[in-house]
């Protein structure tokens, strides 16, 4: 039974998996509670992205915690099942995306009338409506780029202790 | 006990288990165990910089230091073996090197200016006008969110730039769509590596 679980949620068993991988799969209250746990973590994860104007947090951070609430889902459900939900090729547009939403938004400042980066020109009416959303924006490309970054790094280290 | 005595204690005891946590990751063999203390320290890292209100950065240690930097160690530990193996220079010299070295660096901060002294350069340039005037100019409560994203908005970008080319390189190095491709090709069949 328990080896059809693995086959479903993992695909084919490997052949010879890393001792600590073993180890983790064989724990089902950890799957339990991980299951459980994970959307909680995301959700904290877009709290501190879209509520660090007011709080402590921001962009980085919040890229950190949702980069590592998708890392403790490969840590206890397998590299291959998180690679399945986020395959390379997302990781690597994303990475990139992020970065490109923070220089656009420089870009479409300057095309406003402003300096590269002057969100204040964004708002014709408010200046710190322009900074509010500006600023907004920037912090969720850093977010993107952070997380997936994360990700990137992961799968580049644990990809190669499955050879 | 009044609040005035309850920092200090707090901080005292936390500096202590840091000290204590140190010396234990330069004793132990077992690599495992080390990665774990590692996070532990950076744990009670952020907890000191919380007692230092400087919470923005404490997050930050607590979720890079604690979270992706075990499981990076983590990682790494797959590749290699569990147990650190035994040194064969001489203890002592690194002791000796390490203590001059600290000396030094405590040496260093006589000259710094008391921690938290109004009169600081550091709070005497630009610092009074971030806190004064940002939330009338950028309009939101955050003074660190101003400063990295508006007024350091430059830096900030600079500092994207820089955890993307890390991970560039990581996939460059490390394996990236080109790689796995190249695993699909092979199949399931064991490397000899």
């Amino acid at each position: 039974m328990s080896d059809l679980l693995d086959d479903l949620i993992e695909g084919a068993p490997p052949e010879e998996p890393t001792p600590i991988k073993m180890r983790v799969q064989e724990k089902i209250i950890l799957r339990v509670v991980g299951k459980a746990v994970v959307p909680f973590i995301l959700l904290f994860a877009l709290y501190v992205q879209f509520h660090g104007d007011y709080g402590p947090g921001g962009g980085f951070q919040a890229g950190v915690i949702f980069a590592a609430g998708l890392i403790l889902h490969a840590l206890i459900f397998g590299l291959d099942a998180l690679r399945r939900k986020v395959p390379m090729i997302v990781v690597e547009l994303g990475i990139a995306l992020g970065a490109l939403l923070y220089g656009g938004v420089g870009v479409v400042s300057v095309l406003m009338g402003g300096e590269f980066l002057h969100y204040g020109v964004l708002d014709a009416h408010d200046a710190a409506h322009g900074q509010h959303l500006g600023i907004l924006l920037v912090e969720l490309g850093v977010g993107i780029t952070v997380a997936f970054v994360m990700i990137a790094i992961f799968y580049s280290f644990a990809g190669r202790s499955n050879r | 006990m009044g609040e005035q005595a309850m920092g200090p204690a707090i901080e005292a005891i936390l500096f202590l288990l840091m000290i204590a946590l140190a010396i234990q990751i330069a004793r132990i063999r077992s690599l495992f165990a080390a990665a774990m203390l590692f996070g532990i320290f950076s744990l009670l890292a952020a907890g000191m910089q919380t007692m230092m209100d400087a919470v923005d950065v404490a997050f930050t240690e607590a979720a890079v230091g604690a979270g992706i930097s075990t499981v990076l160690f983590l990682g790494a530990l797959g590749l290699t073996t569990s147990t650190e193996a035994r040194p064969v220079h001489h203890r002592v010299l690194g002791l000796l090197v390490v203590t001059a070295t600290g000396l030094l660096l405590a040496y260093g901060t006589l000259d710094m200016p008391a921690y938290g002294d109004p009169e600081a350069p550091i709070h005497q340039h630009v610092a009074p006008h971030y806190v004064v005037d940002s939330t009338a100019e950028i309009g939101i409560p955050n003074v660190v969110t101003s400063v990295l994203a508006s007024y350091r908005g430059y830096d900030t970008f600079g500092e994207t730039t820089v955890v993307l080319t890390a991970a560039v390189g990581a996939i460059l190095l490390l394996g990236g769509v080109l790689a796995r491709d190249d695993e699909r090709a092979d199949g399931h069949e064991e490397s000899d590596a």
